[in-house]
């Protein structure tokens, strides 16, 4: 792509970020949202990071990891037992990257 | 003159205040996200203009990193702008929801809120007014939010285009924004039935996962959704 088309590119997925995120709020009235997606939304939330976080967890290029030998999982846990005993966020970040990184640099894994 | 006793008074306003910092914790691991996206538009050969323009005009991270394999390899431009719609179909599922919240303001004030209106900014609203319908002072904690993560992804996403060459890919530091995700959805984890939709959601996704265009995540979404539903039910004839 040329530098002037991956301009126009970047304008079109702008258009796109506004597109999806106001979807049904585009019209003056609001569009009938039938009953099996109003069940979905409350779900929804809760279901789409799930989504991204499992496969980020247990796998590696599009397999489910079948070593041991993977800093992800000691991290996981870790960061999962900081949550329930302290419930704050940046806490469950900082201890699972403590775990992870001499995992990752010190033996490789 | 005016503009800025307006702004000061805003800082001020309690609702605005704790917007901005339900949102401060999870916007550092988030940070890391877009320091890596940051990172990967650089390397897939993006200029410095336009690495910089992509991360202000987009400004979705998951669009981006799936977008610049296109970009790179000179897709259609349809092809990429389908590709990015499917992406963010997540987000037409919360624009549903933010309708019933936004549904009063005029067109270019919702499209605003939901130009602005990532994923953690749906989480944290919807977490703090759960019954949805409109009250005072949503707006203000709404923009207490976005104030804290817009100028926090674009600092990180930034600080990542100019540092592209200096951090080594094999420190995994993009595993701070799966963290991040992860602590969030604990906090969602507010009655036992929403464990089983979490387990669903999660088994399904990686069962789905070769699915082009990221459908895996709607699949998820969907089988979740059912789950959840069939569970209510259920609970509702017991």
């Amino acid at each position: 792509m040329s530098e002037a088309m991956t301009w126009v590119a970047l304008f079109g997925l702008a258009g796109i970020t506004v597109l999806t995120r106001g979807f049904f709020m585009l019209g003056e009235q609001p569009l009938p949202i039938p009953d099996w997606l109003r069940e979905l939304l409350k779900v929804a939330p809760l279901a789409a990071l799930v989504a991204v976080v499992a496969p980020e967890v247990f796998m590696t290029q599009g397999h489910v990891i079948t070593t041991w030998q993977d800093a992800r999982w000691p991290a996981t846990l870790a960061a999962t037992a900081y949550y329930f005993w302290r419930k704050g966020i940046l806490g469950t970040i900082l201890v699972g990257m403590a775990v992870m990184l001499p995992l990752k640099l010190g033996l490789g894994w | 003159m005016q503009l800025f006793e307006r702004l000061r008074a805003l800082a001020a306003d309690p609702d605005f205040r704790r917007g901005a910092r339900d949102m401060a914790s999870p916007s550092l691991g988030l940070a890391a996200w877009g320091l890596v996206t940051g990172v990967t538009m650089v390397k897939s050969g993006l200029s410095l203009p336009l690495a910089c323009g992509m991360s202000l005009l987009v400004f979705a991270g998951s669009a981006q990193l799936t977008a610049l394999p296109l970009i790179a390899s000179g897709a259609p431009l349809w092809v990429l702008l389908a590709t990015a719609f499917c992406v963010n179909l997540r987000f037409v599922i919360f624009s549903a929801q933010w309708r019933h919240y936004f549904g009063h303001l005029p067109r270019w004030q919702r499209l605003l809120n939901g130009y602005v209106a990532a994923d953690l900014n749906f989480v944290y609203f919807v977490k703090r007014y759960p019954d949805p319908v409109p009250a005072s002072g949503q707006q203000r904690y709404f923009w207490g939010g976005v104030a804290v993560n817009w100028p926090a992804w674009q600092l990180c996403s930034f600080t990542g285009i100019l540092l592209a060459d200096r951090i080594p890919t094999h420190w995994g530091i993009g595993f701070a924004g799966v963290l991040a995700l992860l602590g969030l959805s604990y906090s969602l984890l507010t009655e036992k039935l929403l464990w089983w939709v979490a387990m669903t959601a999660g088994a399904v996704s990686i069962a789905t996962y070769s699915l082009p265009l990221k459908l895996n995540i709607l699949c998820a979404i969907v089988a979740a959704g059912a789950v959840g539903w069939w569970l209510d039910a259920r609970k509702g004839r017991a």
